[in-house]
């Protein structure tokens, strides 16, 4: 899944399904490699080269259990596979290390078939046994483990054979059979009876995933090569390697001077660095939708925001479009809701927040906040209506958020003032102990539609995640029923639903998702630009005889 | 002078106590804990976990607790597991980092000394001379340039621009392919921009503190007695002035030796060096309490040890220091 992750900020990780993507730009079609328009025989697939990618921070440990950083998943994502994963246009589960599963009893009951073909790369054989023993892992309570709520919803687990398993849940739970990806699929004969959290498995790990690990050199590159035994075929390009380099403009210097084949360009480098000739005949660039949106949130038990009408005024003073032209330059979408444009679980119905500072100041007024001296704030019962909006340090594209909105805001009477906050004290001492007016935010989330974690009314509590406070109990039924549900056309109707009342409610204001821009050196071919990104297929990419440019020994 | 030296030593013990205690303080009443890494704003972490994760490094023992913990560690000469996930131990991780930074700034003081002795003897020598006047715009254009905008320049110019120097990292891709000789240039390459640069910008300071006490020496009376009995400026210049004029110099490079483990984080970022300062950045916004504490307690003792080899370079430089 290399190089989607991008400039979306400190917040979450995508989980076992990974990488970003989303809906494809028909203006953005890629040029094509200029020596295969001229001589199509060049375009053969062939094995060998090297593609190498750049990488803000290096990784920690791969087993993706223990990992809790984007570069860490995103290495172990070539070593490791699922036994599913969603496919390249996001909307369902295909099979990879199973080779079909059976949903019984309203998703009580999932049967999962291995597929009998799989070796881990020491030659020992994958089986059943070894996610039995990834199943039991995570859930041991001595593991060190932030994933481990998935499973734990899993009453029994039933090993039929060497391939075949059974998991009997409690109650239905629809987000369960997406966790049945690369989370649980470790080697049994390498691990029994190790105390995972100090094994040193996770520095060089044994896997049956596209790529081997080759070498590890801390903070500095990370090394794979192809798996000439991967189930799923071998892949062409020979290695792959991440060079961590912390600084953006570093890395694009060195792509430049083709140290690197890969990386996310920043909006500005996007729009306005890479548009020579040179890079349009050396490279290709992509922009599809990303897996994260950035949001404006409201502490509902303050009185002011507690009403529907002042949040509604808010989100009709602020221009989204504006935002992503200056903020992103354009490389972005404004956003309505909290699920991913281009993907099916979006609802399409819902209409634009339009920026609209008349209708805005009207909606303040009817909630009592008018300029009663003339003063340019508007006040109610003589106090002036100014509040502060919260930012954590390090994200630009934040603050450049904030002051736009406090600018709009300004424009219909609000006093708005920014302050950024350091991570750590932004997280504990305001976010954790309620401590805000409105903060500005970002949530980069999991393929499964359930949200129940950010909007259930009963995950209000010390360190979760519903921190805005917000209770609709029409929302905590469907959030409840949409956990439990396995049919996808009841689950869209619910989810549907849900979206039409957080936009009646706007317990934040959505403002924008940004896109990926990674960019790409035109000698590799076979890239398909997907909902899911570019890198869906990275097996598959491969350069021509002709073209390679690495010759690689050994 | 053994007994001196004893004293000193024995001196370190509560002071290294005392600076200890003080970091481990600061940095446990920092906000945030290393647990947050993992499980602040991640909807699949529960509570749960996090309470376990506390657990595990002993963050839920009161903080003398975990201060004793950690002392009795170190007395046996231990520095502890990184708190990190890839629970590596903290020796390792310095290990790793140290060579790196400590290369990188014995060249760049190397550099320095090189070239701001000579630049600042000359331009005492000749003072405000045009020579004089070049290397005083010279070096304070260096001084007051940021140093990651010039290395962004250099990068561009050498780099990408000319292509002859590396703009990254310390070794090629293909270092491992390389002959000998090869692998001898690759590295030499790469260490051009980084140690340069870091000289450019270093080189004010030193070269001023040169040229000011070598101005100081040669008014005094002895070099006007040396010169009456008719000896060569050179002479002069290099036998009589310039080793009184090392004195303030020599305390310099005392103070520098701790500076020697510490890098410099914005360098280091920008050239993708994986030196002591990220490392140390890194493990401090990760509130990675070992990694903090060890390279603290590292840096404090080479502060002292600095001292105590600056004050033994006086003895051995001064003579009237020796009598005592």
């Amino acid at each position: 899944m290399p190089a989607d992750r991008l400039v979306v900020g400190a917040l979450a990780l995508l989980l076992a399904a990974g990488c970003a993507g989303g809906g494809t730009d028909p203006e953005e079609a890629p040029p094509l490699a200029s020596n295969a328009a001229r001589n199509p025989q060049d375009d053969k697939p062939a094995y060998g080269d090297a593609i190498v990618f750049g990488t803000i921070g290096d990784a920690s440990t791969l087993i993706p259990m223990l990992a809790s950083d984007s570069a860490s998943h995103e290495y172990a994502g070539n070593i490791f596979d699922g036994l599913l994963t969603y496919d390249k246009t996001l909307s369902t589960l295909e099979p990879r290390l199973a080779e079909r599963w059976e949903v019984e009893d309203g998703g009580q009951r999932i049967t999962f078939h291995l597929r009998r073909d799989v070796k881990w790369t020491d030659g020992k054989p994958f089986t059943a046994r070894d996610v039995q023993f990834g199943f039991n892992l995570i859930r041991d309570p001595s593991t060190l483990t932030a994933y481990a709520e998935d499973y734990k919803q899993v009453q029994t687990f039933e090993l039929i054979d060497d391939w075949t398993f059974r998991v009997v849940y409690e109650k239905p739970f629809a987000p369960a059979l997406s966790s049945w990806g690369s989370m649980v699929v470790l080697p049994r004969h390498l691990l029994e009876g190790k105390n995972i959290n100090e094994s040193d498995f996770g520095q060089h790990p044994v896997g049956l995933g596209a790529h081997v690990f080759e070498d590890w050199e801390r903070n500095t590159r990370f090394t794979l090569r192809a798996n000439p035994t991967y189930y799923r075929g071998r892949p062409w390009i020979e290695r792959v390697v991440y060079r961590v380099i912390p600084d953006e403009a570093t890395q694009f210097l060195e792509l430049k001077s083709g140290g690197l084949d890969m990386m996310g360009l920043t909006p500005l480098q996007y729009t306005r660095q890479t548009s020579t000739p040179v890079f349009a005949q050396d490279f290709r660039k992509y922009r599809y939708v990303s897996n994260a949106y950035t949001y404006m949130g409201y502490n509902l038990s303050d009185p002011r925001f507690a009403d529907v009408r002042v949040r509604r005024a808010f989100s009709h003073a602020i221009n989204k479009q504006e935002i992503v032209d200056a903020v992103l330059m354009g490389l972005g979408k404004p956003a309505e809701g909290p699920y991913r444009p281009g993907t099916a679980w979006l609802n399409k119905d819902l209409p634009a927040y339009t920026w609209d500072p008349a209708k805005s100041r009207a909606l303040l007024a009817e909630a009592g906040w008018t300029d009663t001296d003339g003063d340019g704030v508007v006040d109610k019962d003589g106090v002036p209506f100014s509040f502060r909006i919260l930012t954590n340090q390090g994200n630009d594209q934040r603050l450049k958020t904030a002051t736009i909105i406090q600018k709009r805001l300004r424009d219909v009477g609000v006093d708005a003032s920014v302050r950024v906050l350091e991570w750590s004290a932004f997280i504990n001492d305001f976010i954790d102990k309620r401590k805000f007016e409105a903060i500005v935010l970002g949530w980069s989330l999991s393929l499964d539609p359930d949200q129940y974690d950010i909007w259930h009314s009963s995950k209000t509590g010390y360190k979760q995640f519903n921190f805005v406070g917000y209770n609709n109990p029409e929302v905590d039924e469907l959030l409840e029923k949409g956990r439990r549900t396995f049919d996808e056309a009841e689950r869209k109707r619910i989810y549907d639903r849900i979206q039409m009342i957080l936009y009646e409610d706007q317990p934040y204001t959505f403002l924008y998702v940004p896109e990926a821009t990674p960019i790409l050196a035109s000698r590799f071919h076979g890239i398909e630009e997907q909902p899911a990104g570019i890198s869906w297929n990275f097996p598959l990419w491969y350069v021509p005889a002709g073209q390679q440019k690495y010759t690689i020994t050994k | 002078m053994l007994s001196y030296l004893a004293k000193r030593l024995a001196g370190f013990v509560p002071l290294l106590l005392g600076i200890s205690f003080v970091s481990f303080m600061v940095m446990a009443m920092a906000p945030g804990s290393p647990v947050d890494l993992m499980t602040d704003m991640n909807p699949k972490a529960s509570p749960e976990a996090r309470v376990q994760l506390e657990k595990y490094y002993g963050l839920d023992q009161p903080l003398h607790v975990q201060y004793r913990l950690w002392l009795g560690r170190i007395v046996h000469g231990d520095l502890g597991t990184s708190f990190s996930r890839d629970r590596r131990p903290v020796l390792d991780k310095i290990l790793e980092a140290l060579p790196i930074t400590l290369m990188i700034n014995v060249l760049d003081l190397a550099l320095i000394l090189m070239l701001a002795i000579p630049i600042g003897i000359y331009s005492a020598a000749r003072q405000y001379s045009l020579v004089d006047r070049i290397t005083t715009v010279f070096v304070f254009i260096g001084f007051a340039m940021p140093s990651f905008w010039i290395a962004l320049l250099a990068m561009m110019f050498f780099g990408e621009h000319l292509g002859w120097l590396p703009i990254s990292g310390l070794r090629s891709l293909d270092y491992d392919s390389m002959t000998t000789l090869g692998k001898v240039g690759d590295r030499i390459a790469h260490l051009i921009l980084p140690v340069g640069i870091a000289a450019v910008t270093g080189l004010a300071g030193m070269s001023r503190y040169m040229r000011s006490s070598m101005l100081e020496v040669l008014r005094q009376d002895y070099v006007q007695t040396a010169r009456a009995k008719g000896l060569s400026e050179r002479v002069v210049l290099m036998r009589h002035a310039l080793r009184n004029a090392l004195l303030p110099v020599v305390t310099l490079l005392g103070l520098s030796i701790p500076g020697l483990i510490g890098g410099a984080v914005i360098a280091e970022t920008i050239f993708a060096i994986p030196g002591m300062g990220r490392l140390f950045y890194t493990s401090v916004l990760a509130r990675d309490y070992p990694v903090v504490m060890g390279i603290t307690l590292i840096g404090a003792l080479l502060t002292l040890v600095g001292n105590l080899l600056a004050d033994l370079m006086y003895v051995a430089v001064d003579p009237r220091l020796r009598k005592r």
